[in-house]
């Protein structure tokens, strides 16, 4: 479960006992290397959303990146603390102005240039590889961003495209090419486990290349602060292998299936009677609204109300009744005045929108 | 010591004792502070400083409870302590308080009330500026904070990105925000303004530009950062607030806006604004670090170079608070160098530091523990830092914990820490006791352990996928432990502020005044006196040395005696010296004004209208205007370019010094010449919008909408630049005393000022530009607004010359107004030309 890189652990080990030798600073030197260190062992990387628990090339790449630079830091900083009780312990007359002009210019110019002219070439080098775009005929989807949720638009190969929200799912080993917009304020789009965030502008269109490598479940989340609910504004990620992917697409792409018992028939009806269809669209029914999330294949999806509710019936209801209680300043108004029967045949047809 | 021949030497023998206490007693007499409730009408730096450290102080704390607030919310997930709304002002108001509010003017009020001291100066140049900026900050401060009690904070975080806080934010916290702070920012620029004046022009006979003491090469550079990286928010403020007021679409993607302009212009301001919190920090370790090392600072130049050089760079790395909006590749490797190469300055500054702990005899005390453990912490903040503003990684870690927990080391450790180890400093210069050394360290290690409680972990929360600026959180993301562990620590450093400031606070009725010079510094500030008294220095030295207390002999008791400049105040007016920018040579002897109550009135009028316009009290607002430009009209006629009695004045050691100069050897020209850099900075900024906007559109003026045409701009661009020239004229003419041309010219050059100020509307006016239809004509409208608003300030102040004129306040010999006016004037004219070729011209190149 420690998924971490073997030289970053060992350049902080080795250096502990070495700098216990140089006093109160030497101490606490330790102490914050200890911290560090124990801040592995504990917790690890793992996470729904941890960036140093990469699944994607991109996420690994800069993690990377992460580890050599945090153990860079810590002996840099070990050697400057040091250096700093070095000169409060010496004494005075054992040095002359060529020493001091040493510090002054080795210390303070000629060390960190050396040292940041190779960090750069090492970092940047790795700019072109994160920002190119998607070889042709890779999966394009656009992501638009809206207080506080995701329309997830796939394109197809054909030139139609078929429209989700707060869930996407991925092929593992290919690259896919994110064009992401926002349809109010900034947003920004982030699946930490799978690359770097960007962000979405009113007004224009950015892109994002990920390289999604391993299979699994991830979370997505908005990084830009967004308002009311920003903190509630995630989607679930899922890498899958290509076959099953095609296959989920594919359902993904048909009209809802209609209600298949009594309760899910009477719950279709309450959906519509109560205006439900004017922002949100079943596909294949009379609801068509657009502001809303689309609900056509609702009850395929793992989490609730952008990823803040767990998918069970009770976290649907209580949503239902209550929006605003998950998730304060949401459009969506308030469904307390339906009957609980009203409630539970609602959330049975939505949960067989399969 | 480098002494050149031909330096004045002290008096060979001191006055007698007799003459000593009668130069004694006048000076007190000019000096003293006003009793009672007058109290409050004092204008000398050192009543002004004290109250202004005091009150940012106060907000200081402010601040720091509603951090508490914050982690009391996150030290659990799915908490309900707070309510979203509530956070988010809170989170807001947290960044606004401490940065606005605290971080920049603490450092404006411990050099107000420090810096004459350093430079042997009894006052600065404009005491009444300082108050007047004072009794704003103070205004605007409780304006902005008090909106919270009233839930009605702005709650867009201090960055405030439209178009969140445009168009999606209802009530007026975005309004409070844009214009309460507005007006702090004037008067955060006025202080700049004083202290770079001061700096540049008050300094002690021979103390040449390679011997100033290094807090004030800081202030220097601060200042002038403060001068051109405030009017870019200005500019944005002004953008924003128009916005949401009568709906110009500036930020409006659909109307032609672009909410990354705002960006821009935020972080144009936003990063120098971090090295403008940090570096007066520094320079309180500049001069702590050779005090306790017993030895000059190693590296002097170094240091210089290193600050100034800092101050440069600043200024090119905004965009990496940007790296995560789609900018191309190109741009993001050049601003990821450029962040990282300040590293390099701040590195040269840190290590002459070390460098002079080295070949210092280093005498342990709280200060230096405090300047230590802020150097060991904002060396962290620092490696962070480079790692942030390497843009892949900043990739993943931007608008994230990890962030939260950089920020807080630099700022905590660079500017906080420094802070705190300069109070236990300078406590005993202004107060006579000292702070306790035992409480000093315990609060010291409350606050290092809970500093590094709190945000070390931060880094880790960040890294596992916690956004900032959330109200909450999932148990889901594994950072519930940590974020608990970040609480606890948050109370850990507050209950180390609390032990400092119980020290600062409890009664040393009991305990000995200390002696002269406590830590045997070598600079100026330390020839305070034990009880201070009001006049700074007994008589103001003439400076040979960095360090002048240690290496000029008998230097305290030639300051003490009276047998250097100035030594007494036979007139009875406020006196200090004036000398040359570069080598100190006095100029002129310096007469400043007393107590007064019209800059409260000023404040308080000027308050009005950002208060009153925030809640679009238009007319309130106007009426406040015309209030606080009355009050500012009576405290230039009282208060300024006074003619003296006699020509000049014998300022002792020989020396006979003018009292009255006007141009460039005048501490005004020079006020006014800063604030007009400021002033075109932010008029570039608005510029930069126009330009930004031709950047993003394919068709900049779109198809379909006409420019202001040619007409009308440049015949309102002839007229005011013949108003321009009349003005030049009008001085020439005052200078040969021809009365009667000169008011001939003021009158001319006055009506053709309005004449063109009413070509430059009738441009867009003719033309039907629609200010709400399109972000062209809206940038258009501003520019031509600015330019007009401008022209009717130089008609002001022309009017103002006629009136000083005719009041016989202002003659051939003495006329510092008419020559200030003509500076104005010159910028003025720089201004109408720019906007005719931009508005006129530019259309038909685009």
């Amino acid at each position: 479960m420690f998924r971490f890189h073997a030289f970053s652990t060992s350049s902080l080990h080795g250096f502990c006992p070495r700098s216990a030798r140089t006093g109160r600073w030497g101490r606490n030197a330790l102490w914050f290397t200890c911290l560090l260190t124990i801040s592995f062992l504990i917790t690890g990387c793992e996470g729904i959303q941890s960036a140093l628990n990469p699944a994607g090339r991109d996420a690994a790449l800069i993690a990377q990146l992460y580890w050599w630079m945090v153990g860079g830091a810590v002996i840099i900083w070990l050697i400057v603390v040091g250096l700093a009780v070095y000169a409060l312990q010496i004494n005075a007359t054992e040095h002359d102005y060529n020493v001091t002009r040493f510090w002054v210019i080795g210390g303070g110019a000629v060390a960190p240039t050396i040292i940041l002219t190779v960090l750069l070439v090492y970092g940047l080098s790795m700019m072109p590889t994160l920002l190119e775009p998607a070889p042709e005929g890779s999966q394009t989807i656009t992501v638009i961003g809206k207080q506080w949720w995701w329309k997830v638009r796939y394109h197809l190969p054909e030139g139609q495209a078929v429209e989700l929200a707060n869930e996407i799912r991925l092929p593992v080993d290919e690259p896919v090419q994110f064009y992401l917009e926002s349809a109010d304020v900034i947003h920004s789009f982030w699946i930490p486990s799978l690359g770097g965030k960007v962000d979405m502008l009113p007004g224009r269109q950015t892109r994002l290349t990920l390289h999604p490598q391993r299979t699994g479940i991830y979370r997505g989340v908005c990084a830009e602060y967004c308002g009311g609910s920003h903190a509630k504004m995630s989607f679930e990620v899922v890498v899958m292998e290509r076959d099953a992917f095609d296959t989920w697409l594919e359902q993904q792409q048909a009209p809802a299936k209609s209600a298949s018992n009594e309760l899910a028939e009477r719950g279709e009806s309450v959906f519509l009677a109560h205006g439900c269809g004017a922002c949100h669209t079943i596909r294949g029914t009379k609801a068509n609204g657009k502001i809303a999330p689309d609900l056509t294949h609702y009850g395929s999806r793992l989490r609730l109300a952008a990823s803040a509710l767990p998918q069970t019936r009770d976290a649907l209801k209580e949503w239902i009744a209550h929006p605003k209680q998950t998730k304060p300043g949401v459009h969506m108004p308030s469904f307390a005045l339906l009957s609980e029967d009203d409630l539970t045949a609602l959330a049975a047809y939505l949960e067989g929108l399969q | 010591m480098r002494k050149e021949p031909g330096d004045p030497e002290p008096l060979e023998e001191a006055p007698s004792l007799e003459v000593q206490r009668q130069q004694e007693a006048r000076l007190i007499e000019a000096w003293k502070t006003p009793t009672g409730w007058r109290y409050w009408s004092a204008v000398n730096n050192s009543e002004v400083g004290l109250w202004y450290t005091l009150t940012a102080f106060c907000f200081f704390l402010f601040g720091g409870v509603l951090a508490l607030l914050m982690r009391i919310q996150l030290a659990a997930p799915d908490n309900d302590f707070l309510t979203a709304d509530r956070y988010h002002q809170i989170f807001t108001m947290h960044g606004t308080v401490m940065m606005f509010l605290f971080a920049v003017p603490i450092f404006e009020a411990v050099s107000i009330l420090l810096l004459p001291q350093m430079l042997g100066a009894r006052d600065l140049p404009f005491p009444r500026l300082s108050a007047y900026g004072f009794w704003c900050y103070l205004i605007g401060g409780t304006f902005v904070c008090g909106s919270l009690f009233f839930d009605a904070a702005p709650k867009g975080g201090w960055f405030m990105y439209p178009p969140l806080t445009s168009s999606y934010q209802e009530g007026i916290g975005p309004d409070i925000w844009l214009l309460g702070l507005s007006f702090i920012e004037v008067a955060s620029i006025a202080a700049a303004v004083e202290l770079i004046v001061g700096v540049l022009k008050c300094r002690p006979p021979g103390m040449r530009i390679n011997l100033i003491p290094l807090y004030a090469w800081y202030i220097l550079v601060v200042g002038a950062m403060i001068i051109f990286a405030f009017p870019p928010l200005i500019a944005g403020d002004i953008l924003l607030e128009v916005e949401r007021a009568f709906d110009w679409p500036f930020f409006d993607p659909k109307r032609g806006g672009d909410p990354l302009l705002w960006q821009h212009l935020f972080w144009i301001f936003g990063h120098p604004e971090v090295y403008i919190v940090f570096l007066p920090s520094v320079a309180l370790m500049a001069m702590m670090v050779p005090t306790f090392a017993r030895t000059p600072i190693v590296g002097y130049g170094w240091v210089v170079l290193a600050a100034v050089g800092t101050g440069f760079l600043s200024f090119g790395l905004w965009v990496h608070h940007m790296f995560t909006t789609g900018l191309p590749g190109i741009s993001i490797g050049i601003f990821s160098a450029a962040s990282q190469a300040v590293a390099i300055p701040t590195g040269i500054q840190m290590f002459c530091f070390l460098a002079t702990l080295l070949v210092g005899r280093v005498v342990r005390s709280v200060c230096l523990l405090f300047v230590l453990g802020g150097l060991a912490t904002f060396i962290i903040g620092g490696l962070t830092g480079v790692m942030v503003a390497m843009a892949p990684f900043d990739f993943q870690a931007h608008d994230t914990f990890f962030v939260v927990g950089h920020l807080h080391y630099v700022l905590i450790g660079g500017t906080i820490f420094p802070i705190v180890g300069g109070v236990y400093y300078y406590y005993p210069l202004i107060t006579a006791k000292y702070l306790s050394e035992k409480l000093g360290r315990i609060a010291f290690w409350l606050m290092i352990v809970g500093l590094n409680v709190t945000f070390l972990p931060m880094h880790w929360t960040g890294l596992l996928g916690l956004p900032r600026r959330v109200y909450t959180f999932s148990s889901e993301l594994g950072v519930d432990h940590w974020n608990l562990i970040s609480s606890i620590g948050s109370f850990i450093l507050a209950s180390g502020f609390v032990v400092f400031l119980y020290d600062v606070l409890r009664s040393k009725r009991n305990e000995p005044l200390i002696k002269r010079n406590p830590w045997q510094a070598g600079t100026l500030e330390w020839l305070a006196q034990i009880p201070d008294k009001p006049w700074g220095c007994r008589s103001i030295p003439e400076v040979d040395s960095r360090y002048p207390i240690n290496d000029q002999p008998n230097f305290m008791r030639d300051v003490d005696e009276g047998r250097f400049y100035l030594p007494d105040a036979e007139e009875g007016f406020r006196e200090t010296l004036v000398t040359s920018v570069i080598d100190a040579k006095p100029i002129q002897c310096l007469r400043v004004p007393g107590p007064t109550f019209i800059t409260h009135l000023a404040a308080i009028f000027t308050g009005g209208v950002f208060i009153l316009g925030t809640y679009h009290h238009w007319w309130l607002a106007g009426i406040s205007s015309v209030l606080a430009l009355a009050a500012i009209l009576c405290w230039l006629w009282t208060g300024t370019a006074w003619i003296p009695e006699k020509e000049e004045k014998d300022i002792s050691l020989g020396l006979t010094m003018p009292i009255y100069v006007s141009g460039p050897n005048a501490v005004g020209w020079w006020a006014m010449f800063i604030t007009m850099l400021g002033d075109m900075t932010a008029y570039v900024s608005l510029l930069f919008g126009y330009f930004f906007y031709w950047t993003i559109h394919e068709d900049f003026p779109p198809e379909g909408i006409t420019g202001p045409g040619v007409f009308w701009p440049v015949l309102g661009g002839v007229l005011l630049l013949a108003s321009w020239g009349l003005t030049i004229a009008a001085q020439y003419q005052n200078r040969k005393d021809h009365a009667g041309k000169f008011y001939g010219c003021v009158i001319a050059a006055v009506l053709y000022a309005i004449a063109g100020s009413f070509a430059l509307i009738m441009g867009p006016w003719q033309t039907g530009l629609d200010p709400t239809s399109h972000v062209y004509p809206a940038i258009v409208w501003v520019l031509v607004l600015w330019t007009v608003c401008h022209a009717g300030v130089g008609i002001i102040m022309l009017l103002y010359c006629a009136a000083r004129r005719a009041a016989k306040k202002m003659t051939a010999r003495y006329d510092a107004d008419i020559t200030n006016v003509t500076l104005y004037w010159h910028f003025m004219a720089l201004t109408v030309a720019l906007l005719v070729i931009v508005i006129a011209g530019f259309p038909f190149v685009s």
